[in-house]
Order: C-alpha cells, then structure tokens, then sequence
C-alpha cells in the first residue's frame, strides 16, 4: 500500500518538473513548504494543475489524501517514514538477539572480539557494527570412528604386536565458543584427527587381552584425558565428554582362532565339572558304605559269633538258593558234573558267540 | 544548492556517495579475529595487523576497524588460526626391516606474517613446502628405532625430535609448528599383514590347546583327590576291625558274584563245606 502511494507521487514528481522546465518555480514547489492553504484550492482554477487535480483525486481515493495542504509535503515524509521504519525494523532485528539456554552468542564488532553473550535477551549494536555468532555449547556432538558393521574393518596395532579391529565414538561439546570460533582452521577434522592419534597411541600400549576384554574402560578414559590434554595444548575450546569403544574385535581374518580358545574355555570348564561330578560320586559312596559298615560293626561287637554265623546263613541262603547245586556226599565218589546242563549252556553261548 | 545543480541532483548526489564509499571501503578494512594482515605498500611491507601472540586474548590483538592509504595499501591476509599439514601416508622401514605405512599430521600457526609473505606469499604455500620435509623426517626419525618401539610411549621423545626438526624449517617461512603426531601406524597390506594374522592365529592355537590341557590336568586331579579321599574314608572305617572286614566284604561280595552277575552258576558242594556242617547230622 506504501508502495502504491509513493508511485504516483513520485510519478508527479517527474511531472512536475517536465512542467517545470520553463522556470525555476516548478520543482521548487514540492520542495518548499506550502505558501498557504489556498494553495491548493488554486490549482484547480488556474488550467495548467489539470494534473494535479488527477493526482488528489487519485489520492483521495487511496485514502492518503487527508487535509487541505498535507498530502503535497507528504509524499516527502512518507518516503523517509518508511525509510526511518526500515532502519528501526533494522536495528531492532539486529541487535536484540535472544540467546538460547544452552547457547551463547560470540560478539563481533568490526571483526573484533568483543565479550560472549549469556542466555536471555542480549543487546548489540545494529548489524554492520556488530556481528553475533550464536553456538551451541549444551550440544553433544559425536564422531564416529571405524565402524561396527561387518564389511568394513578399522585396524590398529596393539602393545603386544597384535592387530585389533575398533569402532569408537567421541562425544563433545563447545567448551569456549571464542576460542571454538578463533583458534582452529577446521575443529571438526581437528578432533578426529586427535580421537585417532590418541586411541592409536593408548591402545599401542595395552595388550590384545586388555583390548578386547577388561581394559575397555581403562582406554576409554586415557584416551579421553590425552584428547583433552592436547585439544587443550591447541586451545581449542572443546570439550571431551566422552570416549565410547562400540566394538573391539579380532580382525575377521583371524576370529575363527580366537572362537577356538573360547571353545577350549569351554571344554576345560566341562571337564571340570565332569570331574567334580565324579568326586561326588566317589566320596558320597566311600561315605555311605563307611556308614553302613560302622552300622554293622556296631552291632557286630556286642554279640559278634552269633551276628556273624547269622550274616553267613542270609547270605549263603540267598545265593545257593537261585543257583545249581550238586552236593557230593560221600567220599571216594566221582563227582559227575551234570553235563547236560552244562551243554544247555554251552551251545546257547556259543551261538550268540558265533554271529 | 542552486536551480541547475538540483537537477542532476540526485545523480550528483548518488555518484558522491558512491565515491565516497569506494574510498571508505579502501580506506577501511575490518581485520576479523581469525586472520592477520600484512599491508604492503607498492609492494612493500609496511605494517602487520592482528598478529598473532601466545597465550593473547582474543578482543585485544588488533582485529577491528583499521585505516590505510586508500589504494595504494594492500592488506595481504594470512589465517591467524591452527592449520592442519596433511602428509600423505609414509612407508617406513624400522632398524629391524619391518614395514609400517604410517599416516602423520602437523599442526602449524602463521606466527610471523611478514617472513611468512616475503617467503611463501601464503599459508598455502607454507603447508606444501612443509609437508615434505614432515614426510622425510617422519622417515629419518622412525627408521631409527625398532618396530617395537613404534609402539610404546617412548614415540612420544620420536614426535618431539621431528617436531624439532621441522620446526626449524618452519620458522624460516614465519610459522610455527603446534604439534606432529602419528595418527596410523599399520602393518602393510599383503605379507606383512597376513604374517602377523599368522602369528595371531597360531598364538590362539596354542592358547587354545593349553587351556585344553590345563582343563584335563584340573578334572584328572580333582578325580584323583576324591579317590585318595574315598580311600581314607574306607580304611578309617574299615580298619578298625580288619577281620570283620574280610568277612563283610565277603558276604557282599558273594551276593554281587552269584546273584547280579551274568550266567548260569553251578555249585558243587562238598560235604564238608562249612555250610552243610549242620547238613550231614551233628554227630559227625
């Protein structure tokens, strides 16, 4: 609507002076306030101010057109109103800079490092003076180093000459947003490059054992410290939250060896177990039969002709009765063994001998 | 302002402002933090801007607003930050003719801007001409220890010598040498890789069947304790009545033989056998 109403006035404007270019009067007319109120009024009487007739017509139906004199010096106001609300709009935007929770704004005046901004609302001065670069410094970032899945492999060297396939991760934040913003040319490649130089310098020193199994944690921490130390010889301002090994495997080339100690783990706990059975077995029967002979000594003792003539009978009763028995009474008599029963037997064994 | 002049007012008007920038714009440069100036003057170095001091706070190093001659000051603009000398990757060879492909980097800083632009004109140029040399020494100063030692701690005294050593180069062309490390240090592709995959495998082997061995030798143990166990639990019971013991073990052992045993049993007794004493009559 601005627009529209500037137009036409300008469009006067350039009328005006075509007009104008007789004398010195036309373009001093829009310029000079109003000789007075009757000014206007004039216009229409006098012939040549058909055109400006048309133009407060026009007005007037834009609804700009208020008073006697005002819409002739308001075509300049308008102009620099709009210009004024611009520049305030500008400057409003800004320099009020609302600066997140766990964010903070780095000033920049002229290029020159001029203090950080805390959370809330934060004034600077207007845009081409001051220059605010808002960061994150709540905001946990990761790298990913290596990778867990099975393809690709990120091999490193242990203390003990072996070679360990590793996938980690590190977590960080910005710690100082000036020095972030200041010191380093690329902080991002920078913390890899560190994250791969201290992981690699840890893990030389640790065995292969320790890698994959307990010394997890221990290499977590060393090599968060060491990132620390030098990310902080660099001034960097970051943080270290972090180190995360996600995977500290053999390499594939040699896993199927290493699944054979844990298969021999297995086996020698199996025989452990097998063995401790048998030790049970063994002292648990030594100890029952060691029972039931003291049970019996005991009584043995008091009475021991009679108990012992009466364990010979229950004995003798029961094995000679599910036997053969052939008695030779009398002295000086062949013996003659029943023969017919001995090859009863013998033909049955022979045949389950002979298939 | 007068009649003929308004005309061409604006026009007028435009043309000086525009004027008047170019001349703020060359007359005024904003020096940001992250870089620092060398201004030359027909090619001659008059002034450094910004330049970088150890340990300065940023605010108060000279960024901001400067003043210069317009055109006839240059400003040549150098990073004022951390950059990063990548080196391609390096085979070294260790005093005990083992082959390591080792990936290294260097952190520099332009420290003195105006030797920096009278000997290398930029950053850039600072980075190719160090990079080789990082290479070389990375080489010299590796191929003097064994392979080993590749691995310990001790690398750290190795990165100190060849950041040293580059160092002094570097400060020919005005920087400074923030840091070397190695960042990979591997075993070549090929035989070098597939010989320690070798040794790897053949060292589980044997780990493997030890801890197979040591497995049988603990159940063969344990199986013999509880034997020797057993038996001290049967002789101190059985001992202490050894006669006893005979007869006992006897009765049991008639039952097992004759009883649970396999196969037809025959039995020729004779008459004189104690149990058939009372068989032939007691007047015997």
């Amino acid at each position: 609507m601005l627009n529209e109403g500037g137009g036409p006035w300008g469009g006067r404007g350039g009328g005006d002076n075509g007009g104008g270019s007789g004398g010195g009067d036309g373009p001093r007319n829009p310029w000079s306030p109003p000789p007075s109120g009757g000014g206007r009024p004039r216009g229409p009487r006098q012939g040549p101010a058909a055109l400006d007739e048309l133009l407060r017509r026009s007005r007037e139906r834009l609804g700009t057109g208020g008073g006697s004199g005002l819409p002739d010096f308001g075509g300049r106001p308008i102009w620099l109103y709009a210009l004024a609300a611009l520049a305030i709009l500008w400057v409003l935007f800004t320099s009020f800079h609302s600066i997140g929770a766990k964010e903070r704004g780095v000033i920049l005046r002229l290029g020159r490092y001029s203090g950080t901004m805390d959370p809330g609302i934060n004034f600077s001065l207007p845009a081409p003076f001051d220059r605010v670069i808002k960061q994150n410094i709540g905001e946990i970032r990761t790298v990913e180093i290596g990778s867990t899945a099975a393809d690709s492999e990120n091999l490193m060297l242990t203390g003990d000459q072996n070679i360990i396939d590793l996938a980690y991760s590190v977590s960080w934040n910005i710690n100082d947003p000036a020095l972030f913003l200041f010191q380093l040319a690329e902080p991002e490649e920078t913390i890899k490059e560190v994250a791969e130089s201290a992981m690699r310098a840890v893990v030389g020193t640790v065995s292969l054992n320790d890698a994959i199994g307990s010394g997890r944690t221990g290499i977590e921490t060393q090599v968060a410290q060491r990132m620390q130390e030098i990310l902080n010889d660099y001034r960097s301002g970051v943080r270290i939250q972090n180190v995360a090994i996600r995977q500290a495997d053999p390499p594939a080339a040699v896993n199927e060896s290493f699944k054979r100690v844990s298969g021999a783990q297995q086996q020698a706990i199996r025989y452990l177990n097998e063995s401790r059975a048998y030790a049970q077995q063994v002292t648990a029967r030594a100890q029952g039969e060691a029972a039931a002979f003291d049970k019996v000594y005991e009584e043995y003792r008091l009475a021991p002709d009679v108990t012992r003539r009466r364990m010979y009978y229950e004995t003798m009763e029961e094995v000679l009765s599910k036997v053969d028995k052939t008695i030779v009474e009398a002295p000086g008599v062949t013996p003659y063994l029943p023969l017919d029963r001995l090859q009863r037997a013998r033909p049955a064994q022979s045949e389950g001998a002979q298939p | 302002m007068n009649g003929t002049l308004s005309l061409r007012n604006p026009v007028v008007l435009a043309v000086g402002l525009i004027a008047l920038l170019l001349l703020a714009v060359s007359t005024f440069a904003v020096v940001p933090e992250t870089r620092q100036g060398v201004i030359v003057r027909f090619g001659k170095p008059i002034a450094i801007v910004n330049r970088y001091r150890e340990n300065g706070r940023f605010g108060g190093q000279g960024a901001g607003l400067i003043a210069r001659l317009p055109f006839v000051d240059q400003i040549v603009w150098l990073d004022k930050r951390v950059m990063d000398i990548e080196m391609d990757r390096q085979q070294v060879l260790s005093t005990d003719q083992l082959r390591l492909n080792v990936d290294a980097y260097a952190r520099f800083r332009i420290v003195d801007p105006l030797r920096t632009y009278v000997t290398a004109r930029d950053e850039q140029q600072v980075a190719d001409r160090l990079r080789p040399i990082l290479g070389s020494a990375l080489r010299n100063e590796l191929g003097k220890i064994a392979f080993a030692r590749l691995l310990s701690p001790e690398r750290g005294q190795i990165m100190d010598n060849i950041q040293a050593g580059l160092n002094r180069v570097a400060r020919q062309y005005g920087a400074q040498i923030v840091d070397v490390r190695i960042k990979r240090a591997d075993l070549p592709e090929g035989t070098p890789l597939e010989s320690a995959f070798e040794r790897m495998r053949s060292a589980r082997e044997q780990e493997a069947l030890t801890i197979d061995a040591q497995g049988r030798k603990q159940a063969q143990i344990i199986r013999a304790q509880a034997d020797a166990d057993a038996a001290r639990t049967y002789a101190a019971s059985f001992g202490k009545d050894a006669d006893f013991y005979e007869f006992y073990r006897a009765m049991q052992s008639y039952r097992q033989t004759f009883l649970a045993g396999q196969g037809d049993t025959s039995v020729v007794l004779s008459p004189s056998n104690d149990y058939l004493r009372e068989f032939t009559g007691r007047g015997r």
